[in-house]
């Protein structure tokens, strides 16, 4: 359970640009989010409720974009979402491909006034 | 235990101290990226009739301020020419036991080991038998080393050029995975008295290693651990993953082990 390191990680960063910022709140937080990130979303937002407690995020609406991981297939060359590491290519059904999506995890934007 | 369901606080200190030693120094995470925001007056905040929201696009990779200081550890070790290991596992595979056995019969190279567990010196003290300066980081309730760590413990350790660095990661196959040390490779290590579907189950492990060592192999006529099945499934993940079967215990297969480590530390 590495969630509560990542919130904590996220309210640095946001925080750090809101100080830059030199705006007055923070009123959405927007975050990435990838299936294979090896993030569990409703554990980061769990985490990111305590995490946030006395930082200038602790008001703002907190948005995760869950990313659907891609992975294009060495055989084929054709593009699929992947469930897991486990999955085939829905096409040939080959175990060789490459992920192109879905191991994001990183503060998008955040909305300021 | 964990960060999350633990009593820290985001400064909660870790400590790193060496065998014998009775005082611990804290190191909190300000120490190593710690920084501070000037505002000059330009930013003064003003009231404005007209004010409207706006985005800042960010941008940053959550784990950035982890992997810049992991890339330092590497450019240190890299110019130092020292060997770095993280050794991964779950509790009780016998990290401790290999680094042991390891340490004493390459003694023409010289080791410096970081131990992590969240409590205790016991580790730490076992290594210091073998000779091999040795330092434990303590993480409280934290439930992996991270690269600041590793960063303050190496400053305390000082390894020399050319010497091989083992740092025994918390025993733990979940959260090690997603914070690059600053490591040359890493080893995760399984026992076959564990299930032979480990690397299904905690894919990311297996996925971010260089090395597996199936360890305890002198148990294999008493458990129904299948090695064929768990390389198929650690292939499926990491076709460039390599394997080296061992048994700390009796000795069997450390050759290959000892040759790998000897091979890498060029």
């Amino acid at each position: 359970m590495h969630e509560f390191s990542v919130a904590q990680n996220i309210v640095g960063i946001v925080t750090e640009s809101f100080m830059d910022s030199g705006a007055k709140k923070i009123i959405t937080v927007e975050i990435d989010v990838g299936s294979l990130s090896g993030v569990i979303t409703d554990a980061l937002e769990f985490a990111l409720d305590s995490a946030k407690q006395g930082s200038p995020l602790e008001n703002a609406v907190v948005k995760i974009n869950n990313i659907q991981a891609l992975a294009v297939c060495s055989r084929c060359h054709k593009k699929f979402e992947l469930t897991d590491f486990f999955s085939v290519c829905a096409y040939c059904s080959s175990v060789s491909y490459e992920i192109v999506k879905g191991k994001e995890l990183k503060v998008k934007s955040i909305e300021v006034e | 235990m964990c960060d999350t369901c633990g009593c820290g606080s985001t400064d909660a200190g870790y400590t790193i101290s060496k065998p014998g030693e009775n005082t611990h120094q804290h190191h909190s995470y300000g120490e190593v990226h710690g920084h501070t925001h000037e505002h000059n007056s330009q930013h003064h905040h003003h009231e404005h009739p007209h004010e409207k929201a706006r985005t800042i696009n960010i941008e940053q990779d959550v784990m950035q301020k982890n992997n810049l200081l992991a890339s330092r550890n590497r450019g240190y070790l890299d110019a130092k020419n020292i060997l770095a290991l993280n050794l991964v596992s779950s509790p009780g595979s016998g990290k401790t036991t290999i680094l042991e056995k390891t340490i004493t019969a390459l003694s023409d190279h010289q080791f410096f080991v970081i131990e992590g567990d969240q409590q205790t010196l016991n580790d730490a003290n076992r290594i210091n038998e073998t000779g091999a300066k040795v330092v434990q980081v303590n993480t409280g309730s934290g439930c992996h080393l991270d690269a600041g760590m590793v960063y303050n413990a190496i400053k305390k350790l000082n390894p020399e050029s050319g010497s091989i660095l083992m740092i025994e990661n918390v025993g733990n196959l979940v959260c090690p995975a997603m914070f690059d040390l600053g490591e040359t490779k890493r080893v995760v290590i399984i026992s076959v008295t564990e299930g032979d579907d480990k690397p299904m189950k905690y894919p990311y492990m297996f996925e971010s290693s260089d090395l597996c060592i199936i360890n305890k192999t002198d148990l294999l006529p008493y458990v129904d651990f299948d090695i064929e099945k768990c390389k198929s499934y650690a292939l499926r993940l990491n076709p460039n993953l390599g394997f080296i079967e061992l048994s700390a215990k009796t000795g069997e297969g450390m050759g290959r082990w000892f040759d790998w480590c000897v091979s890498q530390n060029k």
